[in-house]
C-alpha cells in the first residue's frame, strides 16, 4: 500500500503516522510538503495530527487553505483514501470533505488521556478489520476537538452511517454531540477523528488495537 | 477604505468560551445578564475604493477564510 503524508508548518504527530504506516505496510510513506502542488501516487492520503499554523484564526483554518489542499481535494473527488488524524480531522472539516466542524473542547481545557472508542460502523474500508460494537481504548490530546453539526446534517450522517466511531462508556472528552469521535463524507473515502490510532500500534505503545484501523485499509488496498 | 467584520457563533452552536466569560462576570458581581456569546473582529484596511464591491469581496472573504459558515455569522461594516 502506497501512503502518503501531507506536512504542515506546526504538525507533530506527522512522525508518528509515519513510523506507523512504514511499521504496518513495510514502506516509507512519501513526506508531502503544504506547499506543494501534487501529491504523489498513493492508496492513502493521511492528514496528521499537530497545530498547524498555530491553530490561528481557527484550528485547520489556514492549513485547509494551503496549495496541496487543492489536489487533496481533487484525489478525495476522485475516490482516493483520506484519513485526517485529530488536526488532520479539523483540516478536513475546514476544507469541506467533511461534514461539520470541530469546536474548542465543552470544558475549555487540553484533554490527553486515553478514551474508549465504539467502532459503530464496521461496514467501511477504515473499520472492516473491528468487530462491530467493539470498543476499543484510543489516545486523544486536543483542545478543539469538539464536534458539532447542525440537525440536518447531524440526521444526515447518522443515518447514512458515517458516524464510524463514537466516545464510548461514558468517555465522551470535549462535548462532541452525539459522542462523535470519527465521521466519514458521503462517499465513505474521506474519514476524519479525534483519537490517535497511530499510537496504538504496537505492544511498546501499551496496545494495538489502532492497527486495525490501518490493517482495514491495508485489505482494501490489497 | 476601513472595513470592519465580525463575526459571531450561529445560534443553537454552544460557546463554551462564552459561558466561562458569564460565569466569571458573575463572580465579578454582574449577575444581571441572560447570556455571553464570544465572536471575533477583523479591521480590514482596504485599497479598494468602489463600497459595493469592496462588500462584495469581504463576503467572499469571509465565506471562504474569515468565517467557518458551518457555525459561524458574519456581518460587514464598511466605513
Amino acid at each position: 500500500m502506497k501512503t502518503a503524508v501531507i506536512v504542515f508548518p506546526g504538525s507533530n504527530r506527522d512522525r508518528d503516522m509515519f513510523h506507523a504506516l512504514e511499521f504496518i505496510t513495510g514502506t516509507r510513506p512519501a513526506s508531502v510538503w503544504h506547499t506543494e502542488s501534487e501529491l504523489p501516487d498513493a492508496d492513502l492520503v493521511i492528514v496528521p495530527g499537530g497545530f498547524s499554523y498555530g491553530d490561528y484564526l481557527r484550528a485547520g483554518a489556514i492549513a485547509a487553505r494551503s496549495p496541496i489542499l487543492k489536489d487533496l481535494v481533487k484525489k478525495a473527488d476522485s475516490g482516493v483514501t483520506v484519513l485526517g488524524v485529530c488536526n488532520g480531522f479539523q483540516i478536513l472539516t475546514e476544507a469541506g470533505l467533511l461534514p461539520g466542524a470541530l469546536m474548542r473542547n465543552a470544558g475549555l481545557n487540553f484533554v490527553c488521556k486515553e478514551v474508549k472508542l465504539e467502532t459503530v460502523n464496521d461496514a467501511t474500508r477504515f473499520s472492516s478489520s473491528f468487530q462491530k460494537g467493539q470498543v476499543w481504548r484510543c489516545p486523544v490530546a486536543h483542545h478543539d476537538g469538539n464536534y458539532f453539526a447542525d440537525a440536518d446534517t447531524l440526521k444526515a450522517i447518522e443515518d447514512n452511517g458515517q458516524v464510524v466511531f463514537r466516545y464510548g462508556e461514558g468517555t465522551n472528552p470535549n462535548g462532541s454531540i452525539n459522542d462523535i469521535a470519527g465521521v466519514m463524507n458521503a462517499k465513505g473515502n474521506v474519514l476524519g477523528m479525534m483519537p490517535h490510532p497511530e499510537n496504538l500500534i504496537e505492544d511498546l505503545n501499551g496496545g494495538t488495537e489502532g492497527r486495525l484501523l490501518f490493517e482495514s485499509l491495508l485489505a482494501k488496498a490489497a | 477604505m476601513k472595513a470592519r467584520v465580525i463575526v459571531t457563533l450561529k445560534n443553537g452552536v454552544l460557546d463554551p468560551q462564552g459561558k466561562a466569560i458569564e460565569g466569571a462576570l458573575g463572580g465579578l458581581g454582574f449577575g444581571d445578564i441572560d447570556s455571553v456569546r464570544q465572536g471575533k473582529v477583523f479591521d480590514l484596511d482596504l485599497r479598494a475604493t468602489d463600497k459595493a464591491a469592496a462588500e462584495a469581496e469581504i463576503a467572499q472573504m469571509c465565506e471562504k477564510l474569515l468565517a467557518n459558515t458551518v457555525i459561524e455569522n458574519y456581518a460587514i461594516e464598511i466605513d
